[in-house]
């Protein structure tokens, strides 16, 4: 059932090229919808065995070289697959004032949710580099054309870095299959590698996956690229697209080579350390709203990898409750500044901003502004605080050195953050404060949607965060190198 | 034997003569010959690859001067397929006046193109490829008044016939050691003697002559001239079919003649043969095409430089050896010549309506015409070896076949993963002009190319990804016929 995520979506990508322009965005909403609720049905069915990497298709693609149409499930697929579908179904909405070649935006946008779907139920390597690398062009067309501020410049520089990591895990994935002739990941799961095969191939591959989750030094693609992105193509960004790394290097280069990690898990726990409090630090610094979120992104990504390289059951499962909480937050901040704000006062300069006397003018924007910058800085009661306590939890046992320094990282975050939220609103010039506020466009509906959507997503995992722990635990359990 | 069954054997070879002198007449008799001769020659190259299709499964004529083999087949059915789709290509190409002559050419090299991939013995390949060369110096320089196709022409003739003298001389040299000319006898004779200086310089003069044909650096100073200066028919041609049957016939001299020497490429264990130094050409292939690729301005000087490279990774597989290797090999020489007279048919396009094929010309293509945008954009991308496309599956397929042959080719593999990860950016650079440069001047949308045209690109296109989703259909055929 949970393979139609990916027919779905790309389906309604074809649909979309052959209808007219006007079909583009409900097609596109009816797709993203679907393929929501089929992952929501999936999630709450009681008979999905998730704690084991399940097999739902497996067809014979091309025998000669042993490479099969291999779709597998297990809670930690099933919990990004779920992103994956509220990212898409806000970023539609987030989209509907998109006109101007509105068929190719929809598809393109389509092809990166539908290449997010299949990287996150395959099992067959080859099936799983393919969707991997099918998000990469789409990506940088949904930039360069309906981007902003220098857009050709961001979306090439990402386009290029997405691929240099590509190159990276292609030749992973080469050495992979050199070695033992199979694709599977399943098999390749059991299969022991020699030392010295992992000890080159774990960090080759791990870093190659780690440049799309914007591990510190490779992640100044993040920051411009979310810039110059329109605003559902930041969205997928920070909600999918940072995610394929961190879920493959989870996936695939931690679970075939446990011990090339345990030679390097402390190398990268030390670049990921860094990445949290520089990218904190440099946000703290940016005049562009966007700027300032995108360095966020790379911040929280921080935590995604410190979680991976704690290598105990805690840990993981807090980077992949991570990836989730983020990917929704991440989204929830974008679709604000990008389309409730940039797209009416036509700036993000935050001094600019000041002086717009917004928390008048958009208080709805205002509203969700408060409750995506809560979330971010982690204030109990929203999803970053429980991924990110579970996170601190698995480190402390590994390096408690590491969660001191993240810990004052962690106050350099609330300090940017409420540093834009004050700017952003509530900076009132006393001399503007009685000034008739200039008029903007209200609010829309698909915005009010779009923004509900996340707010309860990020609430509900808040609030109750078993609902999807109870479903990721089990299954990073099983994981071959936590035993 | 009696003549009939010579006749019957020679079957494919014979009908494209008498095609070619009943083109030469009709276009020497009729006022307006082109949609005449275009039909014909169409026609007589569809009842040619219907002849081959009919051939008896295995024969072996002369002592290889002539043999049909499942691979042979095959290959002269993708050689006159290649052929076929250059015609309409030619058809809508105004320059060309007296398409009787160039069409009978083109009828002559295909001739050519049958004889090399269907001959197993050296002095009969050398027929062909003189054939073959005769034919296209002719088609390079047939646009008299253009000074560039002049050039084009000239070049190619002169870098053409000095290569030629090289292979002839190596072949001697061989021949002078062996006692024979037929490739199976030259690889049981090597086998029984060692390696010799004398038969070292033979073996590589030999070599030469082929590295010139499928334009890998060093030898590859004709094909930007001729590229860009030739027309665009024949460009297509030279780059795909002329390219397919000197891969296949340089694989087989090198697997099956010199087979014995095939020395080893690997990294620290480099042994003296002819794969050391197809590596070193294919090394110096990638890096120097690609990077040479990037500063070109003119979409066919760049295809160029990108032939270079691609001639590079071709070459990989046959460095590998063995079955897998020469299939890997083939594979991709395939597809890209699919993919390269699809390029050259969209550019051609673009150079009827604008008068240029700079990359200025491609400026906001997709707002002329979507359908061309939209073709062009699944060549390029699959030439940067992007999924789902064949591309992708070619090079996975070679840089996997290397690997598994010799772990020592790591070096090389990593070489063409940086040379395509370079690549990417060209190849989107020139979609960047498709879908986001505005053009300077204001154009009109493109008039709609006659439908056959249209029809061809599609059908291109389409091949292109049908073979990326389904590899396997094309892959298990040539793998199957290979011995």
């Amino acid at each position: 059932m949970i393979a139609w995520t990916i027919y779905i979506t790309f389906a309604g990508a074809v649909v979309i090229l052959l209808l007219p322009r006007i079909f583009a965005h409900w097609i596109a909403l009816i797709a993203t919808l679907a393929g929501f609720a089929v992952s929501l049905e999936t999630f709450f069915r009681p008979d999905v065995d998730l704690a084991h990497f399940t097999t739902i298709v497996r067809v014979p693609w091309v025998p000669a070289l042993g490479m099969n149409y291999h779709l597998a499930l297990d809670g930690i697929s099933l919990a990004l697959v779920l992103v994956t579908g509220i990212a898409a179904v806000s970023a539609v909405l987030f989209s509907w004032d998109v006109v101007d070649r509105a068929k190719e935006f929809f598809f393109w946008l389509l092809l990166v949710v539908g290449g997010a779907y299949g990287v996150f139920l395959s099992a067959d390597l080859f099936l799983f580099f393919l969707f991997y690398e099918l998000v990469i062009v789409p990506k940088y067309f949904l930039i360069a054309i309906f981007g902003s501020t220098n857009k050709e410049y961001g979306a090439m520089k990402l386009t290029l870095y997405s691929f240099f990591g590509g190159a990276l895990v292609f030749l992973g994935i080469l050495a992979v299959y050199a070695a033992t002739g199979s694709l599977d990941l399943n098999q390749l799961a059991q299969f022991q590698f020699s030392p010295q095969l992992q000890s080159w191939a774990f960090p080759v591959l791990f870093l190659g996956f780690a440049v799309l989750a914007g591990i510190w030094p490779l992640h100044t693609w993040a920051p411009t690229g979310h810039v110059a992105a329109p605003t559902a193509g930041s969205m997928l960004l920070a909600g999918i697209v940072m995610k394929l790394g961190a879920y493959a290097g989870l996936r695939v280069a931690m679970n075939l080579f446990p011990q090339g990690f345990q030679m390097w898990h402390s190398s990268f726990a030390v670049l990921a350390v860094i990445g949290i409090v520089y990218a904190a630090a440099v946000a703290l610094r940016q005049r562009d709203l966007k700027f300032v979120i995108g360095y966020s992104s790379v911040s929280h990504m921080g935590f995604v990898l410190l979680g991976l390289a704690t290598a105990n059951v805690f840990g993981v499962s807090g980077a992949v409750l991570q990836m989730f909480s983020h990917g929704v937050i991440g989204a929830l901040l974008f679709a604000v500044s990008g389309t409730m704000i940039y797209r009416r006062t036509h700036t993000r300069d935050l001094d600019a901003l000041s002086a717009m006397n917004l928390r008048r003018t958009l208080p709805f924007a205002a509203f969700t502004f408060v409750i995506a910058s809560a979330a971010s800085m982690g204030i109990p009661g929203f999803s970053g605080f429980a991924a990110e306590i579970t996170i601190l939890i698995g480190a402390w046992k590994v390096y408690p050195v590491a969660v001191w320094i993240v810990g004052a990282g962690m106050v350099l975050v609330a300090a940017f953050t409420l540093r834009a939220l004050k700017r952003a609103f509530f900076d009132v010039d006393p001399a503007m404060a009685d000034a008739a506020s200039p008029q903007m466009e209200p609010i829309t509906i698909p915005e009010k949607l779009g923004a509900g959507l996340l707010m309860f997503a990020t609430l509900a995992v808040g609030l109750y965060p078993k609902l999807l722990l109870d479903r990721i635990q089990p299954a990073v359990e099983t994981l071959r190198f936590l035993k | 034997m009696s003549y009939l069954e010579l006749l019957k054997l020679a079957s494919p070879e014979a009908i494209v003569v008498l095609i070619a002198l009943a083109v030469l007449a009709i276009g020497l008799t009729k006022s307006n010959p082109k949609p005449i001769c275009s039909f014909v020659t169409a026609a007589g190259l569809a009842v040619a690859a219907g002849a081959a299709l009919m051939l008896p499964g295995q024969a072996t004529l002369f002592g290889g001067k002539l043999v049909i083999s499942p691979l042979n087949t095959l290959f002269k059915i993708i050689c006159l397929a290649l052929a076929f789709v250059t015609v309409p290509l030619a058809a809508s190409e105004k320059s060309l006046r007296n398409s009787g002559e160039f069409l009978a050419m083109l009828l002559l090299g295909a001739v050519g193109l049958m004889l090399l991939v269907g001959s197993e013995e050296l002095l009969m390949i050398f027929i062909g490829l003189e054939l073959l060369g005769l034919s296209l110096y002719v088609m390079a320089a047939f646009d008299k008044i253009d000074i560039r196709s002049a050039e084009a022409g000239l070049k190619y003739f002169l870098f053409g016939s000095t290569a030629s003298a090289f292979t002839l001389f190596g072949i001697s040299l061989v021949y002078g050691m062996t006692g024979t000319t037929a490739l199976e006898t030259i690889g049981q004779k090597l086998a029984a003697t060692n390696f010799q200086p004398l038969l070292a310089v033979g073996v590589v003069m030999t070599l030469i002559g082929f590295a010139f044909k499928i334009a890998a650096a060093p030898f590859h100073l004709w094909a930007p001239d001729a590229y860009q200066g030739a027309p665009i028919p024949t460009a297509a041609f030279i780059s795909s079919a002329s390219k397919v049957a000197s891969f296949v016939v340089l694989g087989k001299i090198v697997l099956v003649g010199f087979g014995p020497f095939h020395g080893s490429a690997a990294w620290h264990a480099m042994i003296a043969g002819w794969s050391p130094a197809l590596a070193v050409l294919a090394a110096f292939s990638i890096l120097l095409g690609n990077f040479v690729a990037l500063a070109q301005t003119n979409v066919r000087r760049l295809l160029a430089y990108s032939a270079v490279a691609h001639s590079g990774y071709t070459l990989i597989g046959l460095i590998a050896g063995g079955r897998d290797g020469f299939s890997a090999t083939l594979f991709y020489t395939t597809i890209y010549a699919v993919t390269l007279v699809g390029a050259f048919a969209v550019t051609g396009i673009v150079r009827r309506e604008t008068g240029g094929d700079d990359l200025q010309n491609f400026a906001s293509l997709a707002a002329r015409s979507p359908f061309a945008a939209a073709c062009m954009s699944i060549f390029m991308l699959s030439l940067a070896g992007l999924p789902p496309l064949a591309g992708f599956f070619g090079k996975f397929y070679l840089f996997s076949v290397a690997l598994r042959a010799d772990r020592g080719l790591l070096w090389l593999v990593i070489v063409a993963l940086f040379g395509s990860f370079v690549s990417l950016y060209y190849y989107l650079i020139v979609l960047k002009f498709v879908f986001v440069e505005k053009s300077r001047e204001a154009r009109p949308l493109l008039a709609p190319p006659h439908f056959v045209t249209n029809a061809t690109i599609a059908i291109l296109a389409g091949a292109i990804l049908f073979f990326g989703l389904l590899p396997q259909t094309l892959a298990a055929r040539i793998l199957n016929s290979l011995p």
